[in-house]
């Protein structure tokens, strides 16, 4: 096989099945299920996870593999990530199965080539070692994350999700795309291996420093990290329960994997300039996202929040150093992925399509009726809050341990005393859950869960109990996995027709 | 006489500016759409300039990819417009705001 095809080898899987699922979409007849669709979706997340596994065989066995002119650099952190972002769709994809059988949905075959392609663009972020794949990679899975966040299209709040998530993501994006111009500006190049050379040498190290800030606002507004979360309690609040499952997950992942690269690997150079606004985001959005949360009473908003203050939480290990950022951020993204995924996989089961349970009152008494599902919920909060023998308690611990090991301890102190605010909201759904009916409540729709449901539910806990029982082992595989620069054989690409010297001259005179 | 690099750099920076208050301040999502086009053809003009200045092609064939990943933005979000127009009969912001506690 030839690397350039071994090294994008999960990508192009995922893509040919999403080409699959559109083209058989229209041989269902009108008004039948969409189920072996969904079917499809599924084996084909498999067989990019698996694919996966048999790059991790090579790259085990002779080193990172680099394809189509070192912009794609697949080691054992992208295959980290790989597979972490396999994971989360296929357990989304689970759980949507049934999901749109309730609802009269026509549409449900783009849901599932749609989430193909967007895991395809996410994947090409963490592989990439070259801003411009990463920009293509960012569009590819934001341009799919906003159609499906206004996937219940004909509703007033599905649309309005997806015009907010569609403005403040282009926004972001210019953002980010600024920032890659001014790298190209400073050191000539946008291949990370490159600009960690090239920022040595600079004349203009003013475009280097602005470069980093604006590549860091445009994937701080991706994180949702404060101050730039504003669209995500309202895009939450509309988009289908387990399309947040998702979005708040899986992109996250991928842009928390390009800032770990870009930062560490690229801009290792002006660490003391980016810590400093590293502070300021990880500061703002664990506090922000915690005392926002408590004001919320509509449970996805209150979700939505505290995916703000868990991206704080988890940009404090950043203040570590290298390899223990690595480490402690990468163990934090599966942790979060497992519980996150894990709880939205639960209200996409209480609720249904229609979401007739919104506030929190709406989840009072609801124990009594749906007693597994609560106990699944509650437990994902219990892992959200960091209680022991969960995945979320290890994951805060290796991360305010980073930061104290960095020497900010008082970054660490924070995170804690937040931590501790942060209880209070968990808890209220908590007790809700399990306290007396109101007499005037909704009923849940009682159906019994369905099997694939139930699977995807079984591996999100599985996930989170494991993460918090043996965290050693994923901990020294993801330490394992820092990422290291290759060096860049290629020379610069000269311009085809050259400025003429006088020109030159004439610029330096 | 050729025109200085810090030109074509400064002006790159204002136009982008002046996508970021349209964005902030227009009331209409066309016009709001329109300025985030005019940050990423700020953003354009910054790679060509700089593409000129290390005497690189790669800089200029950027800003195809930026073009082509723009287009098929506009495409998304004309659409979603659509979706809400017709849903909400009006494209102004400060009327969209059904999403709050």
């Amino acid at each position: 096989m030839s690397t350039n095809l071994l090294a994008v080898l999960p990508e192009l899987i995922l893509t040919l099945t999403g080409v699959l699922v559109m083209l058989a979409e229209p041989l269902i007849a009108p008004g039948r299920t969409r189920k072996p669709l969904g079917w499809l979706a599924i084996l084909g997340t498999l067989a990019s996870a698996l694919a996966a596994f048999y790059q991790l065989h090579i790259v085990n066995a002779h080193g990172p593999v680099t394809g189509f002119y070192a912009t794609i650099q697949v080691d054992a952190f992208s295959i980290f990530f790989h597979l972490l972002i396999a994971s989360i769709v296929l357990v989304t994809l689970l759980a949507s199965l049934d999901y749109f059988e309730q609802g009269a949905v026509t549409h449900a075959g783009e849901y599932f080539a749609l989430v193909c392609f967007g895991a395809t663009g996410m994947m090409f972020m963490t592989c990439s070692v070259e801003l411009l794949m990463v920009f293509i990679g960012l569009e590819i899975s934001s341009i799919s994350t906003y159609i499906l966040s206004g996937f219940r299209k004909g509703r007033a709040t599905a649309s309005e999700s997806a015009i907010k998530y569609f403005l403040l993501g282009s926004f972001a994006t210019a953002f980010f795309l600024y920032g890659i111009a001014l790298c190209f500006g400073a050191t000539g190049s946008t291949s990370i291996a490159a600009i960690a050379a090239g920022l040595a040498v600079t004349k203009t190290p003013l475009l280097g420093w602005l470069a980093v800030a604006m590549v860091l606002i445009g994937l701080g507004f991706k994180v949702s990290a404060a101050p730039f979360h504003v669209w995500t309690p309202d895009v939450y609040q509309g988009a289908p329960a387990p399309v947040v499952g998702l979005m708040s997950t899986a992109p996250k992942a991928a842009a928390f994997a390009v800032l770990l690269r870009f930062l560490f690997n690229g801009t290792g150079l002006y660490h003391s300039h980016w810590i400093l606004l590293i502070e300021i985001l990880a500061v703002a959005s664990m506090t922000i996202g915690n005392l926002g949360a408590l004001l919320q009473t509509d449970v996805k908003r209150l979700l939505a929040y505290s995916s703000v203050a868990q991206a704080g939480y988890l940009l404090v290990a950043f203040s570590s150093t290298r390899n223990e950022a690595f480490g402690a951020a990468c163990f934090y993204t599966a942790a979060y992925a497992a519980m996150n995924v894990g709880a939205f996989v639960v209200l996409t089961q209480l609720s249904g399509f229609d979401e007739k349970l919104r506030s929190i009152d709406d989840y009072t008494g609801l124990a009594l009726q749906r007693p597994v599902l609560s106990a699944l919920l509650g437990f994902f909060l219990l892992s959200l809050i960091g209680i022991p023998f969960t995945g979320g308690f290890f994951a805060k611990f290796y991360s305010f341990s980073a930061a104290v090991h960095g020497g900010h301890t008082w970054l660490a102190i924070v995170g804690l005393a937040n931590s501790g605010v942060a209880c209070f909201y968990y808890l209220r759904l908590l007790a809700a859950l399990y306290s007396r009916p109101l007499a005037e409540q909704p009923n849940s729709p009682t159906r019994r869960i369905a099997l694939p449901a139930a699977i995807a539910l079984a591996a999100t806990a599985a996930a989170t109990l494991g993460l918090g029982i043996l965290p050693n082992h994923v901990l020294h595989l993801v330490q394992r996995a820092t990422p290291q620069n290759l060096p860049t054989a290629s020379a610069p690409q000269l311009s085809a027709n050259p400025p003429q010297e006088a020109w030159m001259d004439a610029k330096t005179r | 006489m050729a025109v200085p690099i810090a030109f074509y750099l400064i002006l790159a920076a204002i136009l982008f500016s002046i996508g970021i208050a349209a964005f902030l301040i227009k009331r209409n999502i066309i016009t709001i759409f329109m300025s985030i086009e005019l940050m990423l053809n700020a953003v354009n003009l910054t790679f060509v300039a700089f593409s000129h200045m290390w005497h690189q092609v790669s800089g200029q064939i950027f800003v195809f990819f930026v073009m082509v990943v723009a287009a098929a933005e506009a495409a998304v979000g004309l659409a979603i417009i659509i979706s809400l127009f017709r849903v909400r009969q009006t494209l102004d912001v400060d009327q969209i705001n059904l999403l709050k506690d």
